[in-house]
């Protein structure tokens, strides 16, 4: 190739940079979404890190929330910085710190037959399916005006953050796992000496103590799979066609100051700028430019052996320069498509209604309604969870409601002091509370509770499989882990009379409905394996005073 | 007809080839061909014992009174001669103290930190190789040995901490009335001490958490079936794990809401400490002075008593009571 020699800090190097920085940033954003520290036995773990600091500058998030809420949650307010950003600069996002872009990024420039010579230039010219994601953004925009965020399931950082965290993480950890557990073995009287040195390095790849699993996954993985194999056909198919926050920060970038000025009289016709594009955007001089599709990733700039391209300030020939061409009727259509779709899921499930009894929301969670006007399902909660309890929903929340969390209480139960989730929840559709707040253990020094719990649901027992009701057997394992003071579990002392005609004096549990919050430590520790003989519903729970059994409750908060 | 022969020399290369692999695949065949996997088939492997006791040593109970968790420690160790008398230069030392909750040290769900501290500083300085404090929680792990004060306590103390990792559990063969194949903690397959330090608190079950149940902290997996048949399980638990020293915390003793607790109103400042070289004595003392409890009662120390795992008589006994 006739590149002439560069300085190494040339655009495009100083844009590869940014791309690894944020990258690696993302990674470690998502792996300090955990608590670590075991220095300080007068506080609370918390996240210090700035562990939504990407979906917080996501301006997607901060509009579509805007749209449904009409609220700004905390530090969506972040996003105004990358607003004004493309308002003066373009896309830069998409070509310097997206980690998804980044990732398709690698993925397509790797060569193949497919993607050499004519044929790469052939598909890395313009094409109309580039038009489709300003369709995804304006249905994605009209439901969330409907009040209901779907912008989460395609919304680049939190499409990644929800598949790094609920698939990748977990394979991952899967692996290590399974490879320091194999280093700990005891190999038949040998190698004790050499894999004592290997179970340091499998030690050091962990990145969780525990095996963590998420529930109905799968669907998850394909698409993110999907995605990312789609660049061995077209190069950033996702980030040219699908992605709805490209679209948004191309309409923004119609006011960019920053554009690219073409010399046709330095163009040799080489055709590399055009090979090298990654947004798809016709840099070549002579060819119209498609500033929205653009993500200012410099690599035209840089195989231009003649000079003939150039990013400028205040561009000379914008003539040149293509705007988004859709028709107000496309984009009406597809904004009318997503307000509509809503109300016709909503005729299955509806938020007002209480819904599936399984769906235990965490705690500090809006009513279902606001929820969904929230909720962005970017698996943060999912994963700074401790006890792995926090899980995908697929149909309990409605089709609506898909990959929002839920309480999965048999494979892990609500951390009675923990509030991690409600800290990490970028939108407030958990909204942040304290332990104090939270109120399920007395704090410091104290005799009681201040005030009435966050309650999430409420326990029952499935006395056709509790071993004191059904199996004439002592547990009460459910009274030992229930963690209310005082315990929302209580006993009845029973004689019974067994099969051999033996009488037996049996402890058997009740649930206290004032008391308990729902947690599913007892539905966690029961030792009937299979369906569990107690099990937690969102009956009860605070959010929301409509689904309530009793009359009067006296430990509840006012609603 | 011509027909195209082959000749000899491709014969042999070509029928030797196909001869070798086919002879590669029935050795193979033969060699991994296994009649069944079923465990039920193949026979047990003897129940493993761990006793870690030091042969010979004086049966011998303290009773320690004071202000001070560290200072009654050290005074309990001082009664039977220094720690010396149990750790060699060297040893492996796995002191497991109760962390099981999500608690503070007032709050009496868990052994007092200072007490822990105390025995892995005098451990390090008898010469032990390495000290080791872990437990298997119930609550999240890092809460238990963080608001617990363990993490820090021990870990001033010189101490590893080690929260239980997943891949550190053996599944053995423990033998006993109830119990067989469970999961270890490994290291308490490995050590060469094991100090128990339980605290003493209520439960519903069997009354009081008092030195063999802390033992219910060495398993993994399904252990909430040990409920089923409590008793038998400790006594198991006590067979299978013979400790070199048991020292029960009773600074704070929790009267009601046990295991976890939770409200000072169900604590009891006790400020006594217990050290004992006979685990069944121990609880026999322990559930008399802070829970009232009758043999009848601890059924579990009979079960361990009739095993030979120590002896529930205290008159023949040797107890020393010191305030300091």
């Amino acid at each position: 190739m006739a590149v002439p020699e560069k300085r190494f800090l040339y655009l495009r190097n100083v844009r590869r940079i940014s791309q690894a920085f944020f990258l690696l940033l993302f990674l470690v954003l998502l792996l300090q979404t955990n608590i670590d520290s075991l220095d300080r036995a007068d506080t609370l773990p918390r996240i210090s890190a700035p562990v939504d600091f990407f979906l917080e500058i996501d301006p997607l998030v901060a509009i579509s929330t805007v749209l449904s809420t009409h609220t700004l949650y905390r530090n969506l307010i972040l996003a105004v910085i990358l607003i004004v950003g493309t308002l003066f600069l373009g896309r830069f996002f998409c070509g310097w710190v997206c980690p998804m872009g980044t990732i398709n990024h690698m993925l397509a420039v790797l060569k193949s037959a497919r993607m050499k010579g004519r044929r790469r230039l052939e598909q890395n010219s313009w094409k109309p399916y580039q038009r489709w994601k300003y369709g995804i953004l304006a249905a994605m925009l009209g439901s969330a005006l409907f009040g209901s965020v779907q912008i989460g399931l395609l919304d680049p950082i939190a499409l990644l953050t929800r598949s790094s965290a609920l698939v990748i993480l977990p394979g991952y950890n899967t692996l290590t796992q399974d490879l320091y557990a194999w280093s700990l073995q005891p190999h038949a009287g040998f190698g004790d000496f050499l894999l004592t040195p290997v179970s340091w390095v499998t030690h050091a790849l962990l990145i969780r103590a525990k095996a963590v699993v998420f529930d109905q996954t799968f669907l998850i993985l394909l698409i993110f799979a999907g995605i990312l194999i789609a660049n061995r056909f077209i190069t950033r198919f996702w980030c040219r066609g699908l992605c709805p926050l490209g679209a948004l920060l191309g309409v923004m970038s119609k006011t960019s100051v920053l554009g690219l000025e073409k010399r046709a009289t330095l163009c040799t016709d080489c055709n590399l700028c055009a090979l090298h594009c990654q947004g798809g955007d016709n840099p070549k001089p002579g060819d119209t430019w498609h500033q929205t599709e653009c993500h200012l990733c410099m690599n035209c700039v840089a195989s231009c052996a003649e000079s003939g391209i150039a990013f400028r300030f205040f561009p000379g020939q914008e003539e040149s320069t293509q705007e988004v061409n859709l028709t107000r009727r496309a984009v009406v259509a597809s904004a009318g498509a997503g307000l509509l779709a809503i109300p016709v899921l909503r005729a299955a499930t509806h938020p007002d209604r209480p819904g599936d009894p399984s769906l235990v929301r965490p705690p500090g969670s809006l009513h279902e309604k606001e929820f969904l006007s929230r909720c962005i399902r970017c698996g943060e909660c999912m994963n700074v969870c401790p006890n792995n309890a926090l899980h995908p929903t697929l149909t309990q929340a409605g089709s609506e409601g898909i990959w929002t969390p839920m309480l999965m209480p048999r494979i892990g139960y609500c951390e009675p002091t923990c509030v991690l989730c409600s800290q990490v929840c970028p939108t407030g559709a958990i909204d942040e509370i304290t332990e104090r707040e939270k109120a399920w253990v007395p704090q410091a020094g104290k005799e009681k509770t201040e005030g009435p719990p966050i309650r999430i649901g409420t326990a029952f027992y499935d006395t056709g499989r509790c071993l004191p009701y059904a199996m004439a057997r002592e547990c009460i394992v459910c009274e030992e882990w229930c963690p209310t003071t005082p315990k929302s579990i209580y006993f009845e002392e029973t004689e019974i009379e067994t099969r051999d005609g033996e009488y037996l004096y049996l402890k058997r549990p009740h649930v206290d409905p004032e008391l308990c919050v729902g947690c599913g430590a007892c539905t966690y520790a029961c030792p009937i394996k299979g369906s569990p003989a107690i099990y937690v519903t969102a009956v009860g729970e605070t959010r929301n005073p409509r689904n309530r059994i009793l009359l009067k409750e006296k430990n509840h908060m006012p609603s | 007809m011509d027909e195209q022969r082959i000749d000899r020399r491709s014969f042999l290369q070509r029928g030797g080839k196909a001869a070798g692999f086919a002879a590669v695949a029935v050795a193979g065949g033969f060699l991994l061909r296994e009649e069944s996997r079923q465990p039920f088939h193949r026979g047990g492997d003897k129940p493993l014992v761990r006793d870690l006791g030091i042969p010979g040593i004086e049966r011998k109970l303290v009773a320690v009174r004071g202000e001070d968790p560290s200072r009654m420690t050290a005074a309990a160790l001082d009664a039977f001669g220094g720690i010396g008398g149990f750790i060699a230069s060297g040893d492996f030392v796995v002191i497991k103290p109760n962390v099981g909750w999500d608690r503070r040290p007032e709050q009496a769900a868990n052994t007092n930190p200072d007490v822990v501290a105390e025995i892995v500083r005098q451990c390090i300085a008898a010469g032990a190789g390495h000290v080791l404090v872990t437990d298997v929680t119930c609550n999240d792990a890092k809460r238990c040995f963080n608001r617990s004060g363990i993490a820090a306590a021990a870990r001033d103390a010189g101490a590893e901490v080690q929260l239980a990792e997943d891949a550190r559990f053996r599944e053995v063969n423990i033998g006993g009335a109830m119990l067989g194949r469970q999961l270890v903690y490994d290291a308490y397959l490995e050590a060469d001490k094991f100090i128990n330090v339980p605290i003493a608190k209520h439960h519903s079950l069997t009354k009081a958490t008092l030195g063999m149940k802390n033992l219910y902290g060495i398993l993994g997996g399904n252990r909430s079936r040990l409920h089923q048949d409590i008793h038998n399980s400790l006594a198991d638990l006590a067979n299978f794990l013979r400790p070199t020293l048991v020292i029960m915390d009773a600074y704070r003793i929790l009267l009601r809401n046990g295991p976890q607790g939770g409200s000072l109103a169900d604590v009891e400042d006790r400020k006594t400490l217990l050290a004992c070289t006979d685990p069944v004595a121990l609880d026999a003392y322990a559930g008399e002075l802070f829970f009232s409890l009758t043999a009848e009662d601890m059924k579990w120390v009979g079960l361990a008593e009739s095993r030979g795992l120590g002896s529930a008589d205290l008159t023949g006994m040797k107890i020393e009571e010191l305030t300091v």
